[in-house]
């Protein structure tokens, strides 16, 4: 690779917000014919990079080579324009857009100005069908799942003859045969000599598929890498800087014996509840100081159960008892009044408000169930943000600024402390760790574990497997909108076992449900 | 050296540095165009002046715009303030006119209490179509902005009421403390709105079901109730601006009083830096923006610009404050200057701009 000219060279580069330095003086190459994994925690400066790249923001310093010329891109249309092509970590297509409107949008196949129809409907589908997704190209985008329409976002990307593709955090709405499909792609292209830079936070699938790796660190490049020479421990500790010792202190830690938390009224019942076209009636029971993890594959029914449990939706089958006293859970507003709170996995469209500021997100929902009329002092909440800001280690840790300007895993913790300001007997956090790096994903572990273990319920969603079995006392597996089984967490139970009883929908021994 | 460049870029960053800019050089304007249109001088223990004239004026606006400002922050729009102006004023009207003594001060209260009380109950039904009904705004407010009209004929019953009642006429020209009492009521009404939003956690909860309702709902926001809340405010603001109107001039006119005025209003808040989309709301702004537009009207009739090409001067301005208030107008040209190093891509990118 050495003999050859990299496609890409950013020398240099950096980039300040107010009160942030972004990035710092960081280099990049990348070489034609390469999946090349872009690393770093969340607020090292991957995102950043890519949008100085794309032209999203203009760098404050440095230069950008591309195919031997300079360039300084002003837009991502201009950047696609001349062979920059991305896919996002949020969806960024228009949901009330055709599958085919959304692939051609800004460059439809035109006779004197008016789009041929025809035309744009097959290419559409000749150009999905490549990526194996076999799906009617003239139905709305927002018809279809979070997967298919980030495959349909990587289809317009590659349709654009790209030469440097980036991939922004593409697989953290996927499921397993989803990722490989997409990895099936993403190897026919780099044949084809294309230059993938590939964001992620999963560190597997860096080792399944890419051939090199920078990494970041506080806006500052650590390193560039062949993926031979840095093990998988090597890339965390480069990344965190610091001795990885969290996780596995977590494994260690004894689970307290669940007869002891599961004798006793539950905290919540849930009787044989359900909703139509949502989930089907399942029965869930939590108690205090319990964590219930909720398994399964991608649109299997977690996110449903939630939202029932919360009053997010409004069930329309069965009963629901909050401390063994029947109730009617049919909005937020009743749920936060027993006390339960909900952290949703769509953190920007279902969690926080982006252009309110920090202090204003984590005190939302207390101000909410105060009511307008009783402003809560701003002395006390100085207090309760500056409190949890160094809690949780929001960075950065200026609770004025938008919510927006911060990282995932930082509007994550955000969303955290909203609720975590409340006091709540029942959280119920939807994929809490998704789209987050590795040491934002431990402290937030170790939050669930301090938590239940002062007597908080937590209903626990998540699509890592391992990350369900560390954390919860109790599983419950989803399967096609249905909850198919309950295993307690005993020596018995392991990834395996769960991702059988997730595959075939069997129920195995355990308290079965009637 | 480079901090006080720091605090220029702030300053010249700011929302409203552009609508300041707009309002200091059309006083400029008229001040070289007549020198002493900045002038104030004390006559009878009254101020009089072109600038006293301008806040008088403008204080029917600023009231609107108040009530405007808390409705497009929850993400709506309020169309009917213009006929919720002609009922209130037209409804006044009428019972001072059937009082025997049209300057008793009982009399004139009690009109005052009935606009304000229709104006509640008109604003409870926006309110009404828009956060329980789910109508959209723009659709819901509709209703009113035409169908209002007809209700104040109904209450003129097509006339134009005149009146002639001292202290009626005080709320649109009466004197306070050397200065007109419109500034005042303005001002009082403004204050309160700043002091109910602000003093309580009203304003961030509405920039919270502006910015985000899905995710206000899901924090256990009643956001109907706050939906709801902010159409009787816009209402009832409308309503006493419709005193004003129909004091300055002693009668009501179904048909002419507050015309356009909500399109004023929302051309105000906009220009004090609130979003159409919801969100960041700012009172003060949307004052700025009030006496702007005031300010523009009576340049246009100060220089003697003729009615057929006032119109369009307006249009003018308010394109141009708008367009250099935009952030991606002004991005624009930010990027012009420091381009040097993009010059290769710059020469063939009007060739890349031509659809494959």
């Amino acid at each position: 690779m050495s003999g050859r000219q990299p496609v890409l060279t950013m020398t240099a580069i950096s980039k300040s917000f107010p009160g942030v330095r972004a990035l710092d003086g960081v280099d990049f190459r990348l070489f034609p014919g390469e999946v090349h994994a872009l690393m770093g925690e969340n607020g090292a400066g991957k995102s950043t990079l890519i949008k100085v790249l794309t032209g999203v923001y203009a760098h404050d310093a440095g230069s950008i080579d591309l195919a031997g010329q300079q360039v300084s891109f002003t837009g991502p249309m201009q950047a696609a324009a001349a062979g920059v092509s991305t896919v996002y970590q949020e969806v960024n297509l228009c949901a009330n857009l055709s599958v085919a409107e959304n692939i051609f949008i800004g460059r439809e196949p035109r006779t004197l100005g008016a789009i041929r129809w025809g035309e744009m409907r097959r290419r559409a589908r000749d150009l999905l069908t490549k990526l194996d997704l076999h799906i009617d190209v003239t139905q709305l985008l927002g018809t279809y799942s979070l997967a298919v329409q980030q495959m349909v976002a990587i289809a317009r990307a590659i349709d654009i003859q790209a030469r440097v593709l980036i991939l922004d955090e593409p697989t953290s709405s996927l499921d397993a045969t989803e990722v490989e499909q997409l990895f099936r792609i993403m190897r026919q292209l780099r044949d084809e000599g294309i230059a993938i830079i590939f964001v992620t936070h999963f560190l597997d699938q860096v080792y399944g598929i890419a051939d090199r790796i920078t990494v970041l660190r506080n806006g500052r490049l650590v390193g560039e890498y062949p993926i031979a020479e840095l093990p998988q421990l090597a890339l965390v500790e480069k990344m965190i800087g610091k001795e990885l010792d969290v996780l596995e202190s977590l494994d260690e830690q004894s689970k307290r014996d669940v007869r002891a938390i599961e004798a006793g009224t539950p905290f919540l019942q849930a009787d044989e509840l359900g909703r139509k076209g949502s989930v089907a009636p399942f029965s869930l029971t939590i108690h205090s100081g319990e964590v219930v993890g909720l398994a399964g594959l991608l649109g299997s029914g977690r996110t449903e159960v939630a939202r029932l449990l919360f009053g997010a939706d409004r069930a329309d089958h069965g009963r629901i008892a909050v401390d063994g006293k029947p109730t009617a859970l049919r909005t937020p507003i009743a749920a936060i009044g027993y006390d339960i709170a909900f952290c949703s996995e769509n953190r920007r469209t279902e969690g926080l408000v982006g252009e309110l500021s920090v202090r204003e997100n984590i005190i939302l929902a207390m101000q909410a169930a105060r009511g307008w009329l009783r402003p809560i002092p701003r002395r006390r909440q100085d207090e309760l943000v500056d409190k949890y800001v160094k809690a949780l280690s929001i960075r950065p840790a200026d609770p004025e600024i938008p919510v927006r300007n911060l990282s995932g895993g930082n509007q994550q913790k955000v969303l955290l402390a909203r609720w975590l300001i409340t006091e709540p007997r029942l959280l119920i956090l939807d994929e809490p760790t998704r789209g987050i790096d590795v040491g934002a994903k431990a402290e937030i572990q170790k939050l669930v574990v301090q938590l239940s273990d002062g007597g908080m319920a937590v209903l626990f969603i998540s699509a890592e497997l391992e990350e369900v079995l560390r954390l919860s006392h109790k599983i419950a597996v989803m399967r096609d909108r249905q909850l198919v089984t309950e295993l307690a967490n005993d020596d018995t139970v392991d990834a395996d076992r769960v991702m059988q009883t997730i595959a075939s929908g069997t129920r195995h021994e355990g308290p079965e449900k009637a | 050296m480079s901090t006080s460049k720091a605090r220029w870029a702030a300053v010249t960053g700011h929302a409203l540095f552009w609508p300041v800019v707009a309002l200091i050089a059309l006083l400029v304007a008229n001040t070289i165009y007549r020198p002493g249109f900045l002038s104030v001088e004390m006559k009878d223990g009254h101020l009089y002046g072109s600038l006293i004239d301008i806040l008088r004026l403008a204080a029917p606006l600023i009231l609107v715009g108040m009530g405007m400002t808390l409705v497009i922050a929850t993400g709506g729009i309020d169309l009917s303030v213009g006929s919720m102006c002609a009922i209130s004023g037209a409804i006044a009207c009428l019972h001072i006119s059937g009082q025997p003594d049209q300057n008793a001060l009982g009399g004139v209260l009690v009109a005052l209490a009935l606009g304000v009380g229709l104006s509640l109950v008109l604003g409870a039904w926006n309110g009404a179509l828009v956060s329980i009904i789910g109508i959209q705004p723009i659709i819901a407010t509709l209703i009113l902005m035409v169908a209002g009209r007809g209700l104040a004929q109904l209450i003129t019953e097509g006339q134009i009421i005149t009146i002639n009642s001292e202290p009626y006429k005080a709320v649109g020209v009466g004197y306070l403390l050397t200065l007109p009492l419109a500034i005042f009521i303005a001002a009082g009404v403004a204050l309160l709105v700043a002091a109910v939003t602000r003093r309580t956690a009203l304003g961030m909860i509405i920039e919270s079901v502006g910015g985000n309702a899905e995710a206000s709902r899901l924090a256990g926001i009643r956001s109907g109730r706050i939906t709801f809340l902010v159409y009787v405010i816009s209402a009832v603001c409308a309503g006493i601006a419709g005193f004003m109107v129909t004091a300055n001039v002693s009668s009501a006119d179904g048909n002419a009083a507050g015309l356009w005025i909500e399109l004023d209003a929302i051309l105000a808040v906009v220009i004090g830096g609130t979003s159409l989309a919801g969100g960041r709301f700012s009172l003060g702004g949307t004052i700025l923006g009030a006496l702007l537009i005031q300010t523009l009207t009576t340049t246009v009739y100060a220089m003697n610009i003729s009615p057929q090409t006032a119109l369009l001067f307006k249009a003018v301005v308010v394109i141009i404050v708008c367009l250099v208030q935009a952030p991606a107008f002004r991005a624009k040209f930010a990027r012009r200057r420091p381009a040097a190093p993009a010059a290769p891509i710059a020469a063939d990118q009007p060739k890349e701009q031509v659809p494959a």
